[in-house]
């Protein structure tokens, strides 16, 4: 008897008043997670009835799930290939960009608090393992008057299926012929050189620990934990650091054409402040879905096209740009 | 110095070095509890136990959902694991000796080697894969795995040790083998095979890898036995590798609570057996 | 009719137990029967998926899986070699730490210490064995890691740095944690199976020994550590299978690095802490065969290694009962 009072309590007190919630689970991208989860727990105050369940496990595990159909949806930072694609055989995959991102190369230094000037060669040196101490030559070209030390440089890369890594080594891919040829791009790349964290959180947490580190990250896992991340300069030539416009910028070619399936890269694009490493990402949404479960998610992506769009500055990535947004809104009327 | 004397020298300072190596060893349990309990202390508060998760970087998040679902998949584990442990246990000790229990015991002991995350697997190909769906079932079903060894073998180990004269009266008063074993040996026997039970659970309380794939997680309460469920194991390790102090803080206060459940189990189980075992002396 | 058959021809066993179980008799044994016959049945039905779902991976890679070093989910190449050797390699390098300390700690409880406090610890070593593996994971992250980066990795590393062992960055994650951290969580079985198996040898052993002469360290040393030394060994391998099979503490320090490192300053991998990141995430069907092969070989060692451990203990424990 006390047992059951015990648990209703609980219940009460954590707020959960839904008697029958729509349960849809989704796994995925650690790139987009901080908004997502924002995004499904304010949708759920305004909807109580739905009660989507993210889990912030990588994209790469993302479809994985979504092929053996353990999830309901998927998010991924790298458009699924063809390959994967076929793998699908109960449905077709739609895929929904959600928001705009960029990868930031994020560093614990001791004694540095300046905002260091990568090149795409010198970062891709760092991650091949070829420049290996924060004094290289190349380093204190770019950052004249910064008090580089003469020590270790500790690599972190992504141990899991990553979409983050994904557009990281995609960027290096399209700037150093070195690494393209090496190392290439995909979600499990295999790094030269590094300790493997866990997801973007993991990548983030391990940067923080570690001294003389450098990671690439979301743009809101730097900031939200107050860490240091570097500039990156452009094909323009400019040194760029992610913000809600230069990223926003770097999407503009693509929103004039986008492709009707929405499978774009955008990294190292033109334009004189987009910020090369910038990333669409996407939900992949099956194109059929159960009664219930339609409703739900159909609502939402509703609900994400217009108001979730507002959350978007204030958490450090950027809005969809709006030929986008029309051309997914149509996309929506493709689930049955 | 004379032989006698260096031999007496190297005897005093290996012995010495052996309580050191004691005192090495004994301290380890006392920093973990002394940081958790340093570290977790400071972190417990109400939320903690009625709230749910919060998105990564507001706090005031909680882990009730994850403390209910670990106690819902363990209370799976024990539905299933201790009726297959008890009666398993009671076969091999009243009906030992010939080929067929000899495998059981062979293949219990093997099941109690495999590691954890094997057992994970298992569960996955078993429960996950059919279903669609990761759910409190399949964790609950992989947890009851590692159960079973622990109580098939504090069930035989106890119910051994019941003094065959109790058997033998009972059968001579004329009661069949069947009524012997419920209602005289095992009764004598119940202190212990209840200490079995007790420190499985408190294994089973424990164990995250089992659960990677199988129960998987939730940000919110699980409405249903077959949808994922958050548990408190996992959520320890996936807030100890991330970036936020708010969820650094929290997976203390989870640890801290989890490692406190597992000990007083321990302690409890000891007592009860300590207890028993004089009472069947006298 | 024909002639009355002289000899009594017995009931049939099974003509027997159908009787003896209307009787109530035999329900039991009926009963526990099947709930002990279903815990075979499922341990064999768990080899049996372990070998049918690693079937694309064996068949593509056959025997030469166990010694490549790459291991490469685009191009759907794998191979086993990093990860035994990571496993192997953290684990040899815990029983390193825990074997001298243990076997020294069990000498004490056994011999030295009076034989209640020699109870008291001994418990207390025995809940550390309680402890689950992720707790030891999150205390490490915070406590051993950053202790390693700053000081004992340097200073190794300043020592001993002209060994490939001992070279690298210094990172705090990686082999030398994994083995620290497995190292402790090891000391139970040691320090537990060795006392005892030292507290069976026969008392007239120790008393021989002080009777010619011999100091209570030569006695113990010399004789009575010899004389367990089948228990000892048997805690070794169990200690052994135990570290082999870890999972969340070693995922928690260990680097994940999937290629092979000489040094054990350097990130790596077990079996154990591959699986566990990588499974969600094995699309196709070589990729999760192959990390279900790893399980299958993580399996088999462990089995090979609890069997012999018991074998060992058994003859001890028999051979300290025999009076001599």
């Amino acid at each position: 008897m006390k047992k059951q009072w015990f648990w209703i309590s609980l219940l009460a007190a954590a707020g959960t008043v839904a008697v029958s919630a729509e349960t849809i689970n989704a796994a995925g991208a650690t790139f987009p997670a901080p908004i997502y989860q924002k995004w499904f727990e304010a949708y759920r105050k305004a909807h109580p009835d739905v009660q989507i369940n993210y889990q912030s496990v990588g994209s790469g595990a993302g479809i994985q799930q979504l092929t053996q159909g353990t999830v309901d949806f998927g998010a991924s930072d790298m458009p699924m290939t063809d390959d994967q694609i076929s793998k699908i055989t109960k449905f077709k995959v739609l895929h929904f960009p959600t928001v705009l991102g960029g990868v930031v190369p994020v560093y614990n230094i001791a004694g540095v608090t300046a905002e260091l000037k990568f090149t795409g060669d010198t970062l891709a040196a760092i991650f091949l393992g070829k420049i290996n101490k924060w004094n290289d030559a190349a380093l204190k070209k770019d950052n004249p008057g910064v008090n580089l030390p003469n020590e270790d440089i500790t690599v972190v890369h992504r141990s899991d299926g990553s979409g983050t890594s994904f557009v990281w080594s995609d960027y290096f891919s399209k700037v150093s012929p070195e690494w393209k040829s090496k190392v290439g791009a995909s979600t499990s790349v295999n790094w030269p050189v590094g300790l493997g964290g866990k997801g973007n959180e993991g990548v983030a947490g391990l940067v923080k620990q570690t001294p003389s580190s450098i990671g690439y990250v979301e743009l809101i896992y730097a900031a939200q934990n107050k860490m240091s991340y570097g500039l990156v300069r452009n094909a323009a030539g400019t040194f760029v650091k992610a913000d809600f416009n230069t990223v926003s910028e770097a999407a503009a070619g693509a929103a004039k054409n986008m492709p009707d399936d929405f499978r774009v890269s955008i990294t190292n694009a033109p334009g004189k402040n987009a910020y090369p490493i910038s990333t669409f990402t996407w939900l992949l949404i099956p194109n059929k879905l159960d009664g219930a479960k339609k409703a739900a998610v159909t609502g939402f992506l509703k609900w994400m096209l217009s108001t979730g769009q507002q959350d978007t500055q204030a958490m450090f990535y950027s809005p969809l740009p709006k030929p986008v947004v029309a051309k997914e809104e149509k996309q929506i009327g493709s689930i049955q | 110095m004379t032989s006698t004397g260096r031999r007496n020298a190297v005897n005093n300072v290996m012995l010495a070095l052996t309580g050191l190596c004691t005192v090495l060893t004994v301290s380890v349990l006392f920093l973990i509890l002394g940081f958790l309990l340093w570290n977790g202390w400071r972190s417990l508060d109400w939320n903690f136990f009625t709230k749910l998760p919060l998105p990564a970087g507001e706090p005031g998040g909680g882990m009730a959902n994850a403390i209910v679902g670990s106690g819902i998949m363990i209370l799976i584990a024990v539905l299933i694991g201790v009726p297959v442990g008890f009666l398993g246990g009671i076969y091999l000790a009243e009906f030992g000796g010939g080929t067929l229990p000899f495998l059981v015991r062979y293949t219990a002991d093997l099941l109690n080697g495999v590691p954890s995350i094997v057992i994970g697997i298992f569960a996955w190909t078993v429960v996950v894969v059919p279903m669609h769906h990761f759910s409190a079932w399949a964790g609950g079903f992989a947890l009851s795995l590692m159960m079973i060894p622990i109580g098939l073998r504090s069930t035989e180990q106890f119910l051994h040790a019941v003094p065959n004269p109790l058997r033998e009266g009972s059968l001579a008063l004329g009661a069949s083998k069947t009524r012997t074993i419920f209602s005289v040996v095992v009764p004598a026997a119940k202190q212990g095979i209840l200490t079995g039970m007790i420190l499985g659970v408190a294994r089973i309380a424990g164990e995250t890898a089992p659960l990677l794939f199988t129960s998987f997680n939730n940000q919110y309460w699980s409405d249903k036995l077959g949808e994922p469920t958050a548990s408190l194991p996992f959520m320890i390790y996936y807030f100890a590798v991330s970036p936020y102090e708010d969820w650094h803080r929290q997976a203390w206060a989870a640890g801290l609570v989890l490692l406190a459940l597992v000990l007083i189990a321990n302690i409890a189980a000891r007592w009860i057996l300590s207890r028993g075992v004089s009472i069947q002396r006298g | 009719m024909g002639q009355v058959a002289v000899v009594a021809v017995p009931p049939s066993r099974a003509q027997s137990f159908t009787k003896r179980l209307r009787e109530g008799d035999q329900i039991a044994h009926l009963i526990t029967l099947i709930f002990a016959a279903s815990i075979l049945l499922m341990t064999v039905f768990l080899v049996y998926e372990l070998w049918v779902h690693s079937a694309p991976s064996r068949a593509k890679f056959g025997l030469g899986f166990l010694f490549s070093q790459t291991w490469d989910p685009v191009a759907e190449k794998f191979g086993a070699l990093p990860f035994i050797y990571g496993t192997v390699l953290t684990s040899v390098l815990a029983l390193l730490i825990s074997v001298p300390l243990g076997v020294g700690a069990a000498i004490f409880l056994s011999e030295l210490a009076p034989p209640r406090i020699s109870s008291v610890l001994t418990f207390l070593v025995e809940l550390l064995a309680a402890v689950p593996s992720v707790i030891f994971g999150l205390l490490a992250i915070f406590t051993l890691v950053p202790l390693l980066r700053q000081y004992v990795e340097p200073f190794l590393k300043r020592t001993l740095g002209f060994l490939p062992l001992f070279q690298g960055p210094a990172y705090g994650v990686g082999y030398l944690a994994a083995g620290v951290i497995l190292a402790i969580m090891t000391f139970p079985f040691i320090i537990s199976i060795s006392r005892e198996a030292l507290l069976a040898v026969p008392r007239e052993q120790r008393e021989a020994a002080l009777a010619v002469g011999a100091t209570k360290w030569e006695s113990t040393w010399k004789v009575v550590v010899p004389f367990a030394r089948l228990g000892i060994i048997g805690s070794v391998f169990l200690a052994l299978a135990r570290a082999l099979g870890e999972t969340m503490a070693v995922t928690m320090v260990i680097g994940n690095d999937t290629a092979m490192h000489a040094s054990l300053l350097a990130p790596g991998y077990t079996i154990a802490a591959l699986i566990a990141n990588q499974f969600t995430e094995a699309t196709g069907d070589v990729y999760p065969a192959a990390l279900i092969e790893l399980g299958l070989v993580l399996f088999f060692l462990t089995m090979i290694l609890n069997a012999s451990a018991r074998l060992l203990i058994l003859a001890t424990t028999a051979k300290g009962s025999r009076t001599e």
